[in-house]
């Protein structure tokens, strides 16, 4: 990975921003400088060039805790207390049991006795962004905090050696004591060897580590700690945060996209009760009063005059914007270079076009964020991913010093990805930066939906395929367009999200790149490239199936409205396309849908994940669809998917069954059966949980959630106009099997269901009705224009 | 500004608020509550829920004056960690959560319900909570534990009261 990076030039910032860089006092090179998050260079002509580094970042920015010393991780009280340092978030996917487990299990003492300290600047190690599937791989395999955990207990076996003269592999350490295995009554605790005292180590990468076989706190369904203070309304959120002196502030965002500040007339909210100020710094406007009420009531009445909009592209249109926009950034995941010519001699080609739209992260409480900006001081409360990022790209906002800014991780709603999180941060600070008093700052729901988040990508996708006369898939070739704009602030581009643009800062740039140049390395963490080819690049097969023939091509083009990662990114709308469409060639091969991709795998993960969901589902073999003898009323059906998440990063496979009203398109999914596997598996309810919460939170994705615009602004604003299903529906019954491999390296699962639920239902509306959908999400109209489709052709 | 008697978790507040404040940010922000939630500001989500006489009430939308005087229930008042609700205990014991926002909704919804309808079945539970909303779709279990309570409620709850009285 990169190390090295340029600073974006003064020439792509307005005068504002650059002097705030200036004031923060970042030499052209020293920020990025190791961060390795965001490359920054040049190109020819001058123009921006960044990429975001390869592989998952593994952190340590100036200033953090050195990830290679054992005291950035781990303290032992004079009481034997263990603290835990990580930065590695809560976000509600139950991480922080799971690392509590890992501390506890590595140094051999029980649960309770850990504390955990996650994601604040002044304290944890900088661990990058707590997102992508990556928390498991990082901090559980054999290299940070399992690392620690297990070089602390290496360390006090040693410690405890020298102490009672008994050699080190002939002491047994339990419970936070170390004992003589000859002599018990031999012993010493943990809190006698280091109690308050640093280690002064390194971490030892060599360190033996526990075998799953000895495990008696990981592996097993250890309780959240969380829980009881949440059940009973003690907990903090971020929300939650009070500080002494807090004002209330309210933004005020524009009317239109693209729409700047003409005139802000602040005698309009001049005497209302409460004002304390109103801010204005290029097109970011906000108010800041005693109470929040006040707060809200003198935004409302704030008399902003704004410049027309820059105008949206027709919403109705947007799939073919998407594929027609020039110039674009083209990428080539595999190409053997012969799909066309393979495609020209096959018996038979099916080509099918799928479509995913822009969603939403839709957070069930609106973002919030505390900050406490005086003089050259900021203290910021967030709910970031990502605290150490947002320390230096709140320092950029804010022309101030990094080591001035202290960033405190305080839990907010659950974002599956970066949803306002970060922009709201950034608002606080800018109204506490204005007052001199710490603000909280909490988003209206309107402002959260259309000026908050960054959406979700909306994706276009070309399937084409070639079957013998056999029906074995003989070439495999995916075509996709996406857009976006902004994404991560990172360390150092404020201007990927709202607040920051609006404050004068730029996103990232739009690198052009056309045609895509030749891969030169297989990735597959985009699930660009569908599980059934042999991802050959370089002479070796390295993706998980059998088809030698394949190319996958991306083009990227820059997108209207704000956008970033949100839960799988890109892989979910890829999967959809390639789940469904392998539904398609199974159909037409008159193959069961199972057995045809059994025959396409060479990947014995995803082998065995298929083979286990279908068992779990007593899948009955049979090509799809189903004969049906009515075209009316209800019809059941069943589809199935799977997905080697990233390629690598986690195995799943489903199947829905589903009810399909044919009168009215309304689709029911009456069982969901699902089988995954995570390699060694850290808690099996905390698991499943993410398991469950995915499935449900993909049905809503796939049946009722899009993102809508007007000719000017976005138009999805509360949950009557973008739909999310209620806790209460008719919920599918959902069964988990769950793979076990405690031998093998951890991987992510909270991306793995949410990835392959809208193929499996779309695949099973099929299955029942003959009708193929294959634009998300699937609304009553959808499914009943597909099945008049049907009707017609018949 | 007026001076407002507001009768919380069986306490009387006096808090000098505009009138037509909705209740939820005087109950966060004035009386420094962190169970019920704002999600939404518009009845649509359910967060921001409370009791007021029995009935389940959407704080967001309740103007604080038109709540004077009444009996309010929060999340805070339905049980300790000592001494939790069966819904909260159901909760624990399900632990149905994930990122935990939409909790003060879901709990608070169900309760009153529950209230009312001691011996509701599956399907009536389900439609009691379809206006509320959990964006990490932690239904399954959510749905479990509020079913689960409800057994609890029946047996534990009448043997607690009739001890009460
Ligand atoms: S916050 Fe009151 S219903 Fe959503
Ligand atoms: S647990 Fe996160 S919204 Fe319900």
């Amino acid at each position: 990975m990169s190390k090295h990076s340029e600073v974006v030039p003064n020439s792509t910032l307005t005068d504002d921003a650059a002097a705030a860089w200036g004031r923060a006092g970042f030499s052209r090179r020293s920020f990025l400088v190791g961060t390795g998050a965001l490359v920054v260079s040049f190109s020819m002509k001058g123009a921006l060039q960044t990429a975001v580094a390869q592989g998952p970042f593994e952190g340590g920015t100036a200033g953090s805790p050195p990830l290679s010393q054992l005291d950035s991780w781990i303290a032992i009280a004079a009481d034997g207390g263990v603290t835990t340092y990580t930065g590695k978030a809560e976000l509600g996917q139950g991480i922080s049991t799971a690392q509590i487990q890992l501390v506890a299990e590595e140094l051999c003492v029980p649960f309770e006795r850990v504390k955990l300290i996650y994601c604040d600047t002044a304290q944890t190690p900088d661990q990058g962004i707590t997102s992508g599937s990556q928390s498991h791989p990082t901090n559980f395999n054999q290299k940070n905090l399992a690392q620690a955990a297990a070089t602390a207990r290496e360390a006090l076996l040693e410690l405890a050696s020298k102490r009672l003269g008994v050699s080190a592999d002939q002491l047994i350490a339990a419970d936070g004591v170390i004992r003589a295995k000859s002599d018990p009554s031999k012993k010493v605790a943990y809190g006698e060897l280091v109690g308050g005292k640093k280690f002064e180590i390194k971490l030892d990468p060599n360190v033996k580590r526990k075998p799953a076989s000895e495990w008696t706190v990981l592996g097993t369904p250890a309780r959240r700690p969380d829980m009881p203070a949440m059940v009973t309304g003690q907990f903090e959120f971020v929300h939650n945060v009070r500080l002494p002196g807090m004002l209330h502030g309210r933004v005020v965002r524009p009317p239109a996209v693209g729409a700047t500040v003409v005139n802000v007339d602040e005698g309009s909210v001049h005497g209302l009760p409460g004002v304390v100020k109103v801010v204005v710094k290029k097109n970011f406007v906000g108010v800041v009063a005693e109470k929040p009420w006040q707060a809200i009531q003198a935004a409302n009445k704030l008399k902003v005059s704004w410049s027309a909009g820059t105008g949206l592209p027709s919403h109705a249109d947007f799939y073919n914007y998407l594929r027609t926009q020039q110039p674009t950034r083209d990428t080539l995941l595999v190409n053997s270079k012969d799909v066309d010519e393979k495609l020209a001699q096959a018996a038979t080609v099916v080509k099918a076009t799928y479509y995913c739209p822009n969603q939403m992260h839709g957070s069930m409480g609106t973002s919030c964020a505390m900050a406490d900006v005086q003089g050259d001081k900021a203290t910021l409360f967030s709910p970031t991913q990502g605290v150490w990022p947002v320390r230096n790209s709140a320092s950029i906002l804010l022309g101030l010093k990094p080591e001035n800014v202290h960033v405190i991780f305080r839990r907010g709603s659950g974002c599956y990805g970066l949803n306002g999180a970060d922009t709201v941060t950034y608002d606080a600070a800018l109204l506490s930066q204005a007052v001199g008093k710490p603000v909280r700052v909490q988003l209206s729901r309107k402002d959260e939906m259309a000026w908050g988040e960054n959406y979700g990508f909306a994706f276009v996708m070309d399937e084409r395929a070639g079957l013998d006369a056999q029906g074995n898939i003989v070439a495999w070739d995916h075509e996709s367009w996406s857009a976006n704009l902004g994404n991560r602030p990172g360390y150092s581009t404020p201007g990927n999200v709202i607040t920051g643009t609006l404050a004068g800062f730029s996103p990232e740039p739009f690198m052009p790149r056309s045609p895509a140049p030749e891969p030169r390395a297989y990735t597959n963490n985009s699930n660009g490239v569908p599980s059934y080819v042999a991802g050959n690049v370089g002479g070796k097969p390295q993706g998980t199936g059998t088809v030698k023939s394949e190319r996958s091509l991306t083009h990227n083009i820059p997108s209207p409205l704000f956008t970033a990662p949100l839960r799988s990114p890109a892989r979910l709308q890829n999967t959809f396309a390639h789940e469904s469409f392998m539904d398609e060639l199974a159909a037409r091969a008159k193959a069961d849908p199972v057995a045809f991709r059994l025959r396409h795998l060479s990947d014995e993960r995803l082998i065995d994940v298929v083979k286990e969901a279908a068992a779990l589902a007593n899948w009955e073999a049979r090509p799809s669809p189903k004969p049906q003898s009515h075209r009316t009323g209800v019809v059941a059906g069943r589809g199935f998917s799977c997905v080697a998440y990233e390629g690598e990063n986690g195995w799943a496979a489903m199947v829905a069954e589903v009810e399909v009203n044919q009168d009215t398109g309304k689709v029911t999914v009456k069982r969901i059966f699902f089988s995954n596997d995570s390699g060694p598996i850290s808690n099996p309810d905390g698991l499943r949980n993410q398991i469950e919460g995915g499935a449900l939170q993909g049905m809503s994705r796939a049946m009722g959630e899009e993102v809508t615009w007007d000719d000017q602004k976005v138009t999805s604003v509360d949950w009557e106009s973008y739909r999310s299903l209620p806790l209460g529906f008719d919920v599918p019954e959902i069964k988990v099997k769950l793979i076990n491999r405690a031998d093998e390296a951890a991987t992510g699962a909270g991306e793995t269901s949410i990835t392959i639920v809208a193929a499996a239902i779309g695949n099973a509306i099929f299955d029942a009705t003959g009708a193929r959908i294959r634009q998300v999400p699937f609304t009553p109209q959808r499914v009943k224009a597909a099945l008049n489709q049907t009707l017609s052709q018949v | 500004m007026s001076a407002i008697n507001l009768k919380v978790n069986g306490k009387v507040h006096a808090v000098d608020v505009d009138p037509t404040t909705p209740l939820l940010y005087v109950l966060s922000d004035d009386l420094a509550l962190n169970g019920p939630k704002f999600g939404c500001g518009l009845g649509q989500c359910g967060a921001c829920t409370v009791i007021v006489k029995g009935q389940a009430i959407r704080s967001c939308i309740t103007p604080v004056k038109s709540v004077e005087g009444a009996e309010i229930t929060t999340l805070e008042g339905l049980g300790t960690f000592e001494k939790p609700h069966p819904l909260q205990r159901a909760f624990i014991e399900e632990q149905a959560a994930q990122c935990g926002f939409c909790i003060n909704g879901v709990i608070m919804t169900a309760k009153a319900f529950l209230d009312k309808n001691p011996k509701a079945s599956e399907p009536e539970i389900q439609q009691a909570m379809s206006g509320v909303l959990c964006r990490c779709f932690t239904n399954v279990r959510m749905l479990r534990a509020i079913n689960r309570a409800r057994d609890g409620m029946t047996t534990e709850g009448r043997t607690r009261e009739a001890a009460a009285k």
